[in-house]
């Protein structure tokens, strides 16, 4: 049982890598927060539920904390891709960009690059 | 009243999940949830009742596996990404029509959109999510509903109003 732990702890180190490689070869804030959200989430799922595993006792709060970890990771990057969208930050070579008209209809003066 | 029972209930869950299910640690819960909920229900503007019985179980025996599934397929899409020497991106800011009205049916599709390959939500209003697309395909809304959150948007219009 341990060993599948183990096992589940040392792929979630590798999702850990995957992200920080993201992080470091995307082009633009937005790409970046991709790689990272979508690793880490995954990355520390299957690191603490692999916690988890080896040490039953723990399995039901490490499974609390999955849960609490799904809910509140996605709005954090929602959170700051919206901030560097309305603080300006340039997007890499967008081939759409409809937002933009989100933000000129709410009147908000600094989205407008 | 609705409203402060259903704080409570989930509080007094989340205690037990936390500790344990020993005779002292459920008084000591059901203690402080009581007194929390009468704090915390006057901010939060949710609520459930009997319904949510069957609901919870179409969350977690349809929902869930679907949502695990097409999160690890988004790691390895990452992954491929990442990897790839030309870094093949063609991204956008794109907005998908949802059905879903209320908060926390909206919450559930947008961070289920996060998770899933390619695409970061970042805003939404009354009809439309907004999201960022690693690699934009298709032409109308409709057609990136399909391809973004057309899976989702079905099970969760079951769940949730």
């Amino acid at each position: 049982m341990s060993a599948i732990g183990y096992i589940l702890m040392i792929i979630g180190a590798l999702f850990y890598v995957l992200g920080g490689l993201g992080l470091v070869r995307m082009p633009d804030v937005y790409n970046r927060l991709q790689a990272a959200t979508k690793a880490t989430t995954l990355g520390t799922f299957s690191l603490v539920l692999g916690v988890g595993i080896a040490q039953p006792v723990w399995f039901v709060k490490t499974l609390l904390i999955v849960v609490f970890l799904t809910i509140t990771n996605p709005v954090g990057s929602s959170v700051l891709a919206k901030a560097s969208y309305i603080y300006g930050v340039k997007p890499f070579k967008l081939s759409k960009n409809e937002l933009d008209k989100l933000y000129k209809s709410r009147g908000d003066e600094n989205a407008d690059n | 009243m609705k409203k402060y029972l259903s704080t409570f209930i989930t509080l007094w869950v989340i205690w037990i999940a936390l500790t344990s299910f020993a005779v002292s640690e459920v008084l000591t819960g059901l203690l402080v949830s009581l007194v929390l909920a009468g704090v915390i229900s006057k901010v939060v503007d949710y609520s459930f009742d009997f319904t949510i019985i069957p609901k919870l179980f179409i969350f977690v025996f349809v929902y869930v596996p679907v949502f695990i599934v097409e999160m690890i397929k988004a790691n390895f899409d990452v992954a491929a990404r990442v990897l790839n020497p030309s870094l093949p991106l063609n991204p956008g800011f794109v907005k998908i029509p949802t059905k879903l009205k209320g908060n926390v049916g909206k919450l559930t599709l947008a961070n289920s959109i996060t998770l899933t390959p390619g695409t970061l939500s970042i805003d939404a209003d009354d009809e439309y999510i907004y999201i960022h697309w690693i690699d934009v395909k298709g032409e109308t809304p409709e057609e990136y509903q399909k391809h973004v959150s057309g899976k989702f948007e079905k099970i969760l219009g079951g769940i949730y109003k």
